[in-house]
């Protein structure tokens, strides 16, 4: 007999595992945008998503591994609601997370900012991140585009290595 | 199942479905929102909302995507399209709000395939052609700082879907901007070519501001971003004055009606379809 609360986090383990169709090497639990995970008395399992970007093209497939793989595990009824407030941050990708994007040669995300009352300040004279080169280590590194091949990159170049490298923006 | 092979797993598991397809028949962008409408909300307002900012993002998306291979380098193409892309995905999540609200339960494909130029509620600014480089980045400029400004205020609705949609926005937006009043400053303060092209650019987008600060009050909070970015652009900021919107009556420029034809063309051309 296998007791609600270990169910549960069975239940969460199995959906947490599911791989980003964008950033593969990440798991939905490692990008941050698993919300929770509940196991109702009636056995249905209720997985809560939140998406990254308002036009990520990820979201269909996500839902749809995490209820397959769900019920390839002896879960049949899955429901994955979208929880879209509070927004993603880049603050949820996980210190594992961090470490296997950095190990792909994807310099990880810096903290996001904090919105502020008021209006958004634009600032025009750039005050760049330092984003040390996930290859070599280097500091001396710069932006060469900061759209990239999805949403969430941006393209930089190390001057050190000479190698170009993605950078998962914060947002 | 192994996740060694992200790409190939999913393939397999997906011989039957066209998940990975583009076109029409897509997932309710809501899919699994709670999506109740508060007491005391008034629907047709919401709906009315939900629909001319889904109308402003689906314009604008379609003209950025019109960059595509044809923008001067790989990477603008690329942060374009970005753009659009975040814009597209605000579009969606508007249009199946408005479907929920507005009691006809259409979904996101009636709206932007199915309705023709005089039912749309976009302001007029989006729907300008591309025109040159200049053109565009001014325009983008406007556009983002003018709906960053207006979703912020948003974040605060009592509709909590529009709220979690506007809250959303408002990170997206912010970089949008970014990325816009870089290159205006850039172009302005560039060569005496890009910065003849910049002030025409922004003689051009004038006649449309009007209707942009109608409907809540943030003119001088978009007025002084605008400022600070022409200032350091060393161009003038031509003056305007508000006016009634035109777009947002259904009443459009004649540049309307081609990018809808264009948008909409494989859509009607076989309805119901997916692929």
């Amino acid at each position: 007999m296998v007791t609600a609360p270990a169910d549960a986090r069975r239940a969460r383990h199995i959906a947490g595992r599911v791989p980003d169709p964008e950033l593969p090497m990440l798991t939905l639990a490692d990008l941050g945008v698993l919300r929770a995970v509940d196991v109702g008395p009636d056995g249905t399992v209720v997985v809560s998503l939140t998406p990254t970007y308002s036009g990520c093209p990820a979201m269909a497939e996500m839902r749809a591994q995490a209820a397959a793989r769900l019920r390839a595990a002896g879960y049949p009824r899955v429901k994955v609601r979208t929880v879209l407030d509070p927004p993603w941050t880049t603050d949820w990708i996980t210190p594992e997370g961090r470490r296997k994007l950095a190990e792909h040669g994807i310099a990880p995300p810096g903290p996001a900012p904090r919105p502020a009352p008021g209006p958004v300040p634009l600032v025009l004279t750039a005050t760049r991140r330092a984003v040390p080169c996930p290859r070599c280590g280097a500091a001396d590194t710069e932006e060469t585009s900061r759209f990239g091949a999805t949403s969430c990159k941006a393209l930089w170049r190390c001057r050190a290595c000479r190698e170009p490298f993605e950078y998962v923006k914060e947002i | 199942m192994s996740d060694d092979h992200v790409y190939l797993t999913l393939a397999e598991e997906h011989e039957d479905d066209t998940r990975w397809a583009y076109g029409t028949g897509f997932e309710d962008p809501l899919h699994g929102v709670d999506t109740t409408v508060p007491d005391g909300v008034d629907r047709a307002a919401l709906a009315g909302l939900c629909l001319a900012l889904g109308d402003d993002a689906l314009v604008a998306a379609q003209r950025l995507a019109e960059w595509t291979t044809r923008a001067p380098e790989l990477e603008e193409e690329v942060a374009l399209a970005n753009i659009g892309l975040d814009l597209l995905g605000q579009a969606r999540l508007l249009y199946a709000r408005c479907g929920q609200v507005d009691g006809t339960g259409r979904g996101e494909d009636a709206y932007a395939y199915f309705r023709d130029p005089a039912g749309f509620r976009n302001v007029t600014l989006a729907e300008l052609p591309n025109g040159d480089f200049a053109f565009s980045m001014v325009r983008l400029l406007v556009f983002a700082s003018w709906r960053l400004a207006h979703l912020q205020r948003l974040t605060a609705s009592p509709d909590p879907v529009l709220a979690a949609v506007a809250a959303k926005g408002v990170k997206e937006l912010t970089y949008h901007r970014q990325y816009a009043a870089e290159w205006v400053v850039r172009l302005g303060d560039g060569t005496e070519e890009s910065h003849r092209r910049t002030r025409a650019a922004l003689r051009q987008v004038t006649p449309h501001l009007g209707e942009l600060f109608t409907a809540y009050d943030a003119r001088e909070e978009v007025v002084a971003v605008l400022r600070q970015v022409t200032d350091a652009a060393g161009v003038p900021l031509p003056a305007w004055t508000p006016g009634p919107g035109a777009g947002r009556r259904g009443v459009h420029t004649e540049h309307l009606a081609p990018l809808l034809a264009e948008l909409q063309s494989v859509a009607r051309a076989h309805p119901e379809a997916s692929w």
